[in-house]
């Protein structure tokens, strides 16, 4: 175990250690103290080796963790994995410390906040340095599990474990299908490690399970993502405390999903299959993100749809990028691998002012005591500081210079413009569609940033809607982490190739790898003249502002939309007809009916044994080594098959008893002509006990149960009952025609000199196979113990007339 | 003779079904009797029918029936009387404590 190792692991190290520190130090300080610690030195470790990846390097190191099975926790840190390491620990530690401010240290159970939240940033960290897959799938559904404790994290509100539900169903429904399509791949590479997979592309590619491994893990990916139809669960996902929406559900999370397609870019890229879904859904996703956000009244609910948004975004431009692969090295290939670089810049953006915003409506949240829009207002005079971070943010994500959104926009547009003028795969005309796409989607999320700016903050104050009533600013712990993720939303507008040279270009090389630290050309300009991007940009303001402005002219456009055709109608619905369905068929074949049970038994008996007879061809009989018949034979074969016929149509209990009796005495006389006499002996003694039984049972029970019953005549019984009876005797005839081996009776003819015994029989049983007998006995003495107990212990119940029959 | 006697097996096999089938308690008991009757005369056909005397050790005779059916059936005659006698007096039991014989009107409560 290295020192990365140890940092890597050290979330789940404290996550042991901190109900410990609670217990002992809440009361005076609050948790989150200790807690944020813990990401800033991961943080400062990551920032350290920025130096050597940036030239190039990769950090790899393994742990054994089952080396029998070849799984080992290897780490594997290159510049896409430093960028994802970057933003869950420096998120991390700026939501731990907002939290510090947030969660109130008295009425919070703190240990189990913090404890979820380190297992899920472990978890997360993990998963992004782990170069095994199966390492990568289990860190992969803790970040599930780790997100579902946290979104169920007020788990006495009905809406928080409905959320936690579903968001459990659909990312574990991910996470099986990746692990499907993971190890579709190990079979056809006969590796576990992602970089010896990256070594045997061509093996992967040439594969008849390159489709299937290809969608199965696109699956788990886009529900980690909340890619379209899988995005649902991200809405009802905001009942988490704040923080935790900034972190898990805007930063860190949902971009698992991202990191996995761009992992496995290497693998699937310059496919046209891939490029369809990845981008496909990529634009799919942004337009309904930025569509249904506009129409959100909850500052939460907008942010949400935002972040399926802006997700979408990044997973489209990676789905355009991985045309690069598709080139050797040139130009052609670095138009497309701009895409990807574009990606990777929106994805960093991304966190920095979504972070920051969730945090600001943290706070409007915290000091007013709602988050609904309809309700806020004039909050600019009131709360300047959160405004001005407000005001970053929101412009930011709307893509307005001088913030970094507005690079990445320009970028994203590049890149859509670069879609679709591909040519070499099908459906080549359906890429005009990536840049229209993007450009009305860009108009909505232009709407939705003012929304969120100018709803809350300008307006008039309305002090009487509000639950609160002294309303201020915030306290200066909370305002500090957005602030410095503000600062950062302005820093990388200035200075964004700092970030590109030091973070996105490594991220980028590994990605795509034909690329190398000195092949890689791209610099960020704010400026690069009038083109069409820059058009494109300024068409969104204009647009978008004259449609905020009318935007109760037009709104109402949406109520037209059924909700039976929602997604979140369709997945309710589908999830109670489910339900419904599974019961409704179990309830109809367990129908607690033993009658029933015996029938499904015997019907497949019949089928079973009737099929296996007509397919083998085994039907023929051979009886020319039949035994002879006397007159005895067949007149007491008549009297048994009238005895029994006798039980069977009688409708008097005693009748029925008795000609069982019958039945079973006649047997003694054929075990009589058939030259066994212990049996004959035996069967006599039993029989006579037995319906001495019956008659002590079914004769003198209680009063209400000597009427005289004929047995109901049912079709099915009879069918049923002769089939099994034919099929017997059928399949006992074609057995006993056929002799395999000469029988071991010879061997026991020597009872006498082995055994000292003359009643071979008698000899078998007590000395050849005495071990039979042994049990036999311990059968009837637990029959007779289970007797003496069903007589003897009586219900005692409170109904006294029970008593009596005692 | 085998093929009368599996026949005649085939018979007590249909009616001890039948018998399973209903519902009064008498009658499913009669079934399982029945079907160990059936059950044993099949495992005697199987060892041969009426070839010889009496496996009781005699210098004058050389051929005898087959004994090692004969002592499974033994062993299976004691077992299912066992069986029996317990499932009569379970039945009995049942039917008291209940105040019915009828299986269909044996239900427990839903989600019990």
């Amino acid at each position: 175990m290295s020192l990365l190792h140890f940092i890597i692991l050290l979330p789940f190290f404290a996550a042991i250690i901190i109900p410990y520190i609670y217990k002992k130090f809440n009361a005076k300080i609050h948790t989150g103290w200790f807690v944020v610690v813990i990401p800033l030195v991961i943080l400062i470790h990551l920032a350290l080796q920025i130096p050597n990846i940036s030239t190039g390097d990769t950090i790899l190191l393994s742990m054994p963790w089952i080396p029998s099975l070849g799984i080992n926790f290897d780490i594997y840190v290159d510049g896409l994995a430093l960028l994802f390491g970057l933003i869950i620990s420096g998120i991390g530690t700026l939501v731990v410390f907002y939290s510090i401010f947030y969660m109130d240290k008295k009425r919070e159970e703190l240990h189990n906040f913090y404890v979820y939240l380190l297992l899920f940033m472990g978890a997360m960290l993990g998963l992004v340095v782990s170069d095994n897959v199966f390492v990568l799938y289990t860190l992969w559904e803790l970040t599930s599990v780790s997100s579902f404790l946290l979104i169920a994290y007020w788990y006495e509100r009905k809406k928080s474990r409905a959320g936690a539900l579903k968001a459990m169903i659909i990312t574990v429904f991910g996470g099986l299908a990746m692990l499907a399509g993971l190890i579709l791949l190990t079979m056809i590479t006969d590796t576990y490690s992602l970089r010896e997979m990256f070594a045997n592309v061509t093996l992967i590619t040439e594969s008849s399970l390159f489709i299937p491994a290809m969608v199965l893990i696109l699956i788990g990916a886009f529900t980690k993502s909340a890619q379209y139809p899988f995005s649902i669960w991200l809405p009802d996902a905001m009942e988490a405390p704040t923080p935790i929406s900034a972190y898990l559900h805007s930063a860190t999370m949902v971009k698992a999903g991202i990191y996995l397609v761009a992992r496995m870019t290497p693998i699937f890229g310059g496919n046209a299959a891939w490029f369809w879904m990845v981008g496909g859904i990529g634009v799919i996703t942004l337009i309904y993100g930025s569509v249904r956000a506009v129409r959100q009244t909850d500052l939460k609910a907008l942010l949400a749809f935002s972040t399926i948004s802006q997700l979408g975004l990044i997973m489209s431009l990676l789905g355009v990028g991985s045309a690069a692969l598709y080139f050797d090295i040139g130009d052609a290939q670095e138009i497309y691998a701009f895409a990807i670089f574009a990606a990777l810049f929106h994805l960093f953006n991304h966190s920095t002012f979504k972070g920051a915003l969730f945090m600001v409506v943290g706070i409007i949240d915290h000091e007013t005591g709602t988050r609904d829009i309809r309700r806020l207002g004039g909050l600019m005079s009131i709360m300047p500081l959160t405004f001005t971070i407000a005001l970053i943010g929101s412009l930011s994500m709307a893509g307005l210079p001088p913030f970094n959104g507005f690079l990445s926009k320009e970028m994203f547009f590049t890149g859509m413009l670069s879609a679709s003028e591909i040519s070499f795969f099908t459906l080549e005309e359906l890429t005009i569609l990536f840049p229209i796409i993007a450009w009305v989607a860009s108009v909505f999320t232009f709407i939705y940033c003012l929304i969120l700016l100018v709803r809350p903050f300008f307006g008039t104050f309305k002090p009487d809607k509000l639950p609160k009533e002294k309303i201020h600013e915030a306290p200066v712990g909370m305002l500090i982490p957005p602030a410095i993720l503000g600062a950062l939303v302005v820093l990388i507008f200035f200075f964004p190739n700092l970030l590109a040279n030091y973070i996105l270009k490594p991220a980028l090389i590994s990605v795509i790898p034909g690329m190398t630290m000195e092949t890689v050309p791209f610099k960020i300009t704010a400026w690069h003249g009038f083109q069409t991007e820059l058009w494109m940009t300024i068409g969104v303001i204009v647009l978008g502002s004259i449609l905020f402005v009318a935007i109760k002219k037009w709104n109402i456009a949406f109520r037209v939309y059924p909700d039976k055709l929602s997604l979140n109608y369709l997945y309710s619905n589908g999830i109670e007809n489910l339900e419904q369905g599974s019961a409704s068929f179990t309830n109809r074949y367990m129908t607690g009916s033993i009658r029933h049970y015996l029938l499904y038994i015997f019907v497949f008996i019949v089928l079973i044994l009737g099929t296996a007879l007509i397919v083998f061809d085994a039907i023929t009989f051979d009886f020319s080594n039949n035994a002879y018949v006397t007159v005895y034979d067949i007149g007491i074969l008549a009297a048994m098959v009238a005895a029994t016929f006798t039980v069977l149509f009688t409708k008097n209990r005693i009748t029925a008893i008795v000609a069982l009796g019958a039945v079973g005495y006649l047997m003694v006389m054929l075990f009589v002509i058939f030259r066994a006499p212990d049996l004959a002996m035996t069967q006599m003694v039993v029989e006579t006990a037995t319906t001495v039984l019956f008659l002590l049972c079914f004769y003198h029970l209680p009063k209400l149960e000597k009427k005289i019953e004929k047995m109901k005549f049912k079709v099915t019984n009879l069918v049923v009952s002769l089939a099994v009876g034919v099929t017997m005797t059928v399949l006992t005839l074609v057995a006993t025609g056929h002799q395999l081996f000469t029988p071991i009776t010879t061997f026991f003819e020597n009872a006498y000199e082995l055994a000292g015994a003359k009643n071979i029989v008698n000899a078998i049983l007590v000395d050849f196979r005495g071990f039979d007998t042994m049990l036999e006995i311990a059968v009837l003495l637990i029959a007779g113990i289970g007797v003496y107990t069903l007589v003897k212990l009586q219900h005692k119940g409170s109904d006294s007339d029970e008593a009596g029959t005692k | 003779m085998e093929y009368i006697i599996l026949i005649l097996a085939g018979i007590l096999f249909a009616t001890a079904i039948y018998n399973l089938l209903q519902k009064q308690l008498l009658r499913i008991i009669i079934g399982t009797v029945l079907l160990s009757h059936g059950a044993h005369l099949v495992i005697l056909t199987m060892g041969k029918l009426k070839r010889g005397q009496p496996p009781i050790l005699d210098d004058a005779v050389t051929d005898y029936t087959d004994p090692l059916p004969q002592a499974l059936i033994l062993t299976s005659i004691v077992i299912s009387f066992g069986i029996t006698s317990l499932l009569l007096v379970l039945a009995y039991r049942t039917a008291q404590e209940n105040k019915t014989d009828n299986i269909e009107e044996m239900r427990g409560e839903p989600n019990e």
